[in-house]
């Protein structure tokens, strides 16, 4: 009887171990009402931020062990909302993301390291538009109410992935530094 | 014939030649259809000339406080000096009110103006989705009110010049 007892709560206290540990390295489930992603640009020398309204964001973090950690994010390229129903449209157009047949625009990181308190420097690919181009980023981990808070800026040139073909090459319309922003809450 | 100072008449003119283009490329501009690099020049020259146009109403108003317009020409009837000097007041309401409401238009379409393409204006408001259309709709109606004043006011100036034959429009001229 004492065995089974003992038998019993070794099982018990382990399962419980196994849980804590599993949950620290678990994916976080992204709060997207909270969250943002923003592309950050000039027209004509003038600055302009911009939300994607669509996006979603896989993180898998261990705060302890960052090197472990992996995150993906998806933007909905139709969902850039420029305050206008007609350049929201135009934007969506062949020369521009060609949502119809690139609907998403997809981050996947390919290492993440910590780099300093509350700091992480995240690598990854970036494709846009059917172009593939590797990216590295500074990343800042901070938490609110027991969620994580991840704030990076990603520089990207927008020719690299063909945003803004054919008269809308040309950079001092639009400039070809384009900053996206992210601003993840996540959480278990 | 007592004349305006040259600094007015050059204040005046130069104001009217840019009312005169932000005008016609503010409709140009927004019956082009679309998105296109053309339209999005028009728009950022459409605002220079406007806070241009601002600069110019404040150094009038300025001006004018330490030289005073000359009096009316003798033997026109008082009521129509009496509403050359309202309509002239509703004109200086008026540079002033139409820059600022299409100032406060592009700010709440969250569009700073970068003046010439260097100067980046004080963003005096933070995009605002519900005030934009307002906003448009302000800035519309003050520049359809700001153009039926200027027939009348250019319309007045000719038929003194050419009906009456009279000094009013030749105040305003250098020759």
């Amino acid at each position: 009887m004492t065995m089974s007892r003992t038998v019993l709560r070794t099982t018990l206290l382990a399962t419980a171990m196994t849980l804590t540990f599993a949950a620290q390295a678990a994916v976080l489930k992204t709060d997207v009402a909270k969250s943002s992603v923003s592309a950050t640009f000039k027209q004509m020398n003038v600055p302009i931020e911009d939300k994607f309204k669509k996006f979603s964001a896989v993180i898998d973090y261990d705060a302890a062990k960052p090197d472990a950690s992996k995150a993906t994010v998806d933007i909905d390229t139709a969902s850039l909302d420029l305050g206008d129903p007609e350049y929201n449209k135009e934007v969506t157009k062949k020369e521009w993301f060609n949502s119809a047949q690139f609907p998403k625009a997809t981050f996947v990181s390919t290492s993440i390291k910590a780099a300093g308190a509350g700091k992480l420097a995240v690598t990854g690919n970036l494709t846009i538009k059917g172009k593939t181009a590797p990216v590295s980023f500074p990343l800042t981990v901070t938490s609110a109410s027991g969620k994580f808070v991840f704030d990076g800026a990603l520089p990207i040139k927008r020719l690299t992935y063909n945003i803004g073909e054919g008269a809308w090459k040309a950079t001092d319309m639009v400039a070809d530094d384009v900053l996206i922003k992210f601003h993840v809450v996540a959480g278990q | 014939m007592q004349r305006y100072t040259k600094t007015a008449m050059s204040l005046h003119w130069l104001t009217a030649l840019l009312i005169v283009g932000a005008f016609i490329m503010g409709l140009v501009m927004t019956s082009i259809p679309g998105f296109s690099p053309a339209k999005l020049r028009y728009f950022s020259w459409h605002k220079w000339l406007g806070v241009t146009v601002f600069a110019l109403a404040v150094l009038r108003v300025v001006w004018r406080q330490f030289h005073r317009p000359p009096p009316h020409p003798a033997h026109i009837p008082a009521w129509q000096n009496r509403t050359a000097d309202a309509v002239h007041m509703l004109l200086y309401f008026l540079i002033f009110a139409v820059p600022v409401s299409g100032y406060l238009y592009t700010l709440s379409a969250g569009v700073p103006v970068v003046y010439l393409g260097v100067w980046p204006m004080p963003v005096i408001m933070a995009p605002d989705p519900e005030l934009k259309p307002v906003f448009r709709a302000v800035h519309y109606w003050l520049d359809m009110a700001m153009a039926a004043l200027v027939f009348a006011h250019a319309g007045a100036a000719l038929k003194h010049h050419f009906i009456d034959r009279d000094t009013v429009l030749k105040r305003m001229l250098p020759f």
